[in-house]
């Protein structure tokens, strides 16, 4: 992706017997939305992968510096629509520190809540998704049932199914009710039993196992320089993790680990996920247990005016890190906003994982970076 | 010759495993409802498009035609006209009318609404064969207007 223009596409040299280009996407199922990339192979073997990028470009940066604060909010969903409260929390957090807002207890509280919920969601349809691109067809249908409890809970409260606009700044915009929280808790319970059968079903499976160990190795020294961060990071045997090594919210007050695994293969990549999921619910079942009760919603004003000057502020979503810069001159409309996305460091690793790799290795290996094309667009 | 023996029982133990999975799913209750035969309870605080609250001794619409919807619109979906019906107070819409084709379905015209005209419909089920009825749905449908002996007269 970073290569010079002389190692351009456009410009490859004349190709030899058996080899040829391969164009892979923007409509393929197994780059998971408008990604296209370039693949000079040898027989069935990858020489170069050339990740072409913008067909999902939206402009979301010029976007936000034509509007107010309150109404960037449902754009964030739209940039990871599989973690949309991920994005709607690091927005009104950076704006939230920009002006100085409170934020009540139990607003805190719904919000790791249902964060953590949109993790599980957005891990399982991984899960499906990656699968599919193995060939496994039925661990997808479990994770699709599974996954559609959490979007009727979360339904009941947002109000939407996939691209939530829930968060507010200096609160939520409502509050969750008992039968909520006595949902949430029998879905913690299901899921517990429940994630026994997909060990079963998927991780012991000796198939599964031959397509994902040792395929698409980061090494230790790659992780920091490719921009890596999230599950691929910590896959890598990096024990980063934004909840934990820069806390936001109420994350300091919980208990809980980041899993990490050494290998840096994509079964290291799996399990990382997998693991978090039970992590994930580890916190629900405590937030659930410490709920406090009050108001949801501090007093802001209708029209936000930060004061200028700039803020960052950094969370942790499914992929990994998710940094949002915005700097204010003082009016309703922010001057410059920047978002760092995770999928983009982990999708820029995938040209030099995927080099010498067979075809089918290398659409196992860019399924297990987890990406949201949108995301990496914006 | 061992390994290879033992490969085959690793695989065929992993075989039996998997469908053992699938065969006690296949016994346990089917997740999946037949639309339209049966429907997904819809739940209460469901988005679906907007539209006006009736008042419900006039008839009326109870916007105001303040425009605070218009403003908080992210998408500039929303198109009001106002103007003070003969006698009246308050300013009361003559157009109310609803882009749903750039709608995001955010709710921030609901919440900034000071007297909770607005409301979302609990119809999901929208589909049409062009685009343009949905580009300007008139909300003020079904709902009586101050304006209508005069909008005759015209």
């Amino acid at each position: 992706m970073f290569d010079s223009q002389e190692n351009s596409t456009y410009q490859l040299e004349p190709v030899e017997d058996n080899q040829f280009v391969l164009n892979l996407g923007p409509q393929h199922p197994g780059t998971h939305g408008v990604l296209r990339v370039i693949l000079h192979m040898d027989g069935e073997y990858i020489l170069t992968a050339d990740p072409v990028l913008g067909y999902g470009h939206r402009m979301q940066e010029k976007i936000a510096e034509n509007m107010p604060y309150t109404q960037i909010l449902p754009y964030m969903a739209r940039m990871d629509y599989l973690a949309a409260l991920s994005f709607n929390q690091a927005w009104v957090c950076v704006v939230e520190k920009m002006c100085g807002y409170e934020v009540p207890r139990r607003a805190e509280y719904i919000r790791v809540l249902t964060t953590e919920l949109n993790r599980i969601s957005s891990h399982y349809l991984w899960f499906g998704a990656f699968l599919l691109d193995l060939g496994a067809f039925t661990p997808f249908l479990h994770a699709f049932a599974d996954r559609e409890m959490i979007l009727d809970l979360l339904e009941e409260v947002t109000g939407s199914r996939l691209t939530y606009c829930y968060f507010r700044f200096g609160g939520v915009s409502s509050d969750v009710d008992d039968s909520f929280l006595q949902g949430v808790q029998d879905f913690v319970e299901h899921m517990r039993s429940h994630l026994k059968t997909y060990h079963e079903l998927v991780t012991g499976n000796v198939i599964f196992q031959m397509r994902t160990k040792d395929v698409g190795v980061i090494l230790p020294f790659d992780t920091w320089g490719y921009g890596l961060s999230g599950p691929v990071l910590r896959g890598s045997g990096e024990k980063y993790d934004v909840r934990i090594s820069e806390p936001y919210s109420i994350y300091p007050e919980l208990d809980f680990e980041i899993p990490v695994e050494r290998d840096g293969d994509c079964l290291a990549r799996y399990m990382v996920r997998m693991r978090e999921v039970e992590e994930s619910l580890n916190i629900i079942q405590q937030t659930l247990d410490k709920m406090p009760d009050g108001p949801v919603r501090s007093k802001v004003p209708k029209i936000i005016k930060p004061p200028a000057g700039e803020a960052c502020m950094a969370v942790e979503t499914p992929r990994g890190e998710l940094m949002i810069h915005v700097v204010s001159d003082g009016t309703k409309v922010p001057y410059r906003v920047r978002y760092r996305v995770p999928s983009f460091g982990n999708l820029s690793v995938f040209s030099r994982l995927a080099k010498g790799q067979l075809l089918a290795d290398a659409l196992a290996v860019l399924g297990s970076l987890d990406l949201v094309i949108p995301e990496v667009d914006r | 010759m061992n390994n290879y023996l033992k490969e085959i029982f690793n695989g065929l133990k992993s075989l039996v495993i998997g469908l053992k999975v699938t065969m006690t799913t296949m016994l346990t209750k089917s997740t999946t409802i037949e639309w339209p035969r049966e429907a997904a309870p819809i739940p209460e605080r469901f988005r679906g498009h907007i539209m006006l609250r009736k008042n419900e001794e006039t008839g009326l619409s109870k916007c105001i035609a303040c425009g605070s919807c218009v403003r908080a619109c992210p998408s500039n979906c929303i198109q009001v006209k106002g103007a003070k019906p003969e006698g009246a107070k308050k300013k009361a819409p003559i157009l109310f009318q609803l882009d749903f084709t750039k709608c995001s379905l955010c709710g921030l015209c609901v919440e900034s609404c000071p007297v909770d005209a607005i409301t979302f419909s609990r119809n999901y089920a929208l589909a049409g064969p062009s685009s343009e009825p949905f580009a300007t749905m008139n909300l003020l449908a079904g709902l009586a207007s101050p304006f209508r002996e005069e909008s005759n007269e015209l």
